[in-house]
């Protein structure tokens, strides 16, 4: 089984290839349109972080260093105080285009997991800075809630609702496909030109 | 008169249903889809995460996909029945299974972006309710991810880039021009609801009414079915395939509604249901109710 653990080498992202399934263990943090938004605004344009968003921001840049993103909003409950994930497949990732290039220059993020792909300005930055796009399977809540092995902690819950907040997870042997690599390569660029020329032809 | 029963606990075993247990006409379309694909392919590999996703969300009664979606739900319910009530007793129901985790709270301000954390805000749940002359309630409920709903889209015909015009064959080529645009952003294999004619209101109802159909219910119009079939079979030749990892199965079914439309104009709507197609229907009977 094609391990990963986080945080990851540029070596150890550099091996993977369009088409290759693995699986990652390690501490991850989800995130998705709040969160990125929150992350570009505050932290990647350049300007001294807000005083009051230091404290985050300190953590995110130590823990994002080498580590994932995961753009999902999962269902989560409380047993005895402690969160657990439900349900935690993966969201769209196109809505994160804008803004995800910045964060993997800014953070050196190397994994980027979700679903459906990204566009070429995240593909570029996945060249630029050794990162990868795993695609995990859409709508597998469940089974990928199973992968979830600890809920660490969470931030900006009360301010961006449960679903948009950053969740810090331990995950084992999260199960996903790599659909773009840094090596300029996407499945999801070959699929759109193929049903593009598949298209004109059922249209003629 | 029949005064309104309390269905609050009906409609909340149906909201678990409808979340933790995929129907059997939309879990053996999947199958038939796995055999589809070539073996070993990534295309096949997305259908066994799936399927075994399928079956531990049944097990686990937990949310088949995070995203339990907008619920959406049509009630059928005998004269002299308060639509208020059941209102009331289906937002309570749908508060109690976001408290159980059956629901992620869904409903987001959109100025403030504040999440009421409940699943009950304006505008949602979208419940529409017609009065009929049995002596029985049928809820049909489904719970649309918002991914999909995301790459829905409705044309207004003639549409010249895609050289569509306002006919049957013009809605193929935009049916199949959605489905291209949403590639693999809406949770491929997918289901199509279509609707030909109304207002553009109209169009994104009843295109939405059509995915509460079986799959195996095809339209009552000989000529409409045939262009069902044959989006279905075209939709698979673009090669997108399950999440749009490429594969032979795209889309899993095409069902068209046609309500009338004004003379001067003609909307083509494409309601695009995520493999995940979450309905269920609950029908109430003297004191006894039975999920479907």
């Amino acid at each position: 089984m094609p391990a990963l653990t986080l945080p990851a080498s540029d070596q150890a992202v550099a091996a993977l290839k369009v088409g290759d399934t693995v699986y990652v263990s390690g501490v991850m943090f989800t995130a998705r349109d709040a969160a990125h938004k929150y992350m570009v605004e505050n932290f990647c344009k350049g300007n001294p972080p807000p005083a009051s968003e230091l404290g985050l921001y300190e953590l995110l840049k130590r823990e994002l260093n080498g580590g994932a993103l995961y753009h999902c909003g999962p269902v989560v409950r409380q047993v005895d105080g402690r969160w657990q994930f439900v349900s935690a497949g993966p969201t769209t990732s196109a809505r994160e285009e804008v803004y995800e290039d910045l964060v993997i220059a800014h953070f050196n993020v190397k994994l980027i997991i979700g679903k459906g792909g990204m566009g070429p300005r995240t593909l570029k930055a996945c060249q630029d800075h050794t990162a990868v796009y795993l695609h995990a399977i859409g709508g597998a809540g469940s089974l990928i809630a199973e992968s979830v092995e600890e809920v660490i902690d969470v931030y900006k819950k009360d301010e961006f609702g449960a679903p948009e907040a950053f969740w810090k997870i331990r995950v084992k042997d999260f199960p996903a496909v790599v659909t773009m690599d840094s090596h300029g390569n996407s499945l999801h660029a070959v699929v759109e030109q193929q049903s593009k020329a598949k298209l004109a032809e059922l249209l003629a | 008169m029949m005064p309104t029963p309390d269905l609050t606990q009906a409609f909340l075993e149906l909201i678990r249903r409808a979340a933790t247990d995929l129907p059997p006409d939309v879990e053996q379309a999947l199958r038939d889809a796995r055999e589809k694909e070539a073996a070993g392919s990534a295309a096949q590999s997305a259908l066994d995460t799936i399927l075994q996703n399928v079956a531990i969300a049944r097990q686990r009664s937990t949310p088949i996909c995070q995203d339990t979606g907008t619920p959406i739900a049509y009630f059928h319910y005998p004269a002299g029945w308060s639509t208020l009530k059941l209102k009331a007793q289906f937002e309570a129901a749908l508060k109690e299974a976001t408290k159980k985790a059956y629901l992620r709270p869904n409903a987001v301000d959109p100025v403030t972006g504040k999440n009421t954390g409940d699943n009950v805000g304006s505008g949602t749940p979208v419940l529409h309710f017609e009065e009929w002359e049995k002596d029985y309630l049928e809820v049909d409920l489904m719970l649309k991810g918002g991914g999909c709903e995301n790459v829905s889209t409705q044309y207004s015909l003639p549409n010249a880039e895609l050289k569509a015009g306002r006919d049957l064959e013009g809605v193929r080529r935009v049916a199949l021009d959605a489905v291209y645009k949403a590639q693999g952003k809406g949770c491929a294999p997918g289901f199509l609801g279509i609707s030909v004619g109304g207002d553009r209101g109209v169009s994104y109802f009843v295109a939405k009414e059509q995915l509460f159909r079986k799959l195996d219910e095809t339209s009552a119009n000989p000529e409409v079915a045939a262009v069902e079939q044959r989006i279905t079979a075209e939709a698979n030749q673009l090669g997108i395939g399950p999440m749009g990892f490429g594969g032979q199965t795209t889309v899993l079914a095409t069902q068209i509604g046609i309500p009338h439309r004004h003379p001067a104009s003609f909307f083509v709507t494409v309601a695009y249901m995520c493999w995940a197609h979450r309905r269920r229907s609950l029908t109430w009977r003297a004191g006894e109710y039975h999920i479907d």
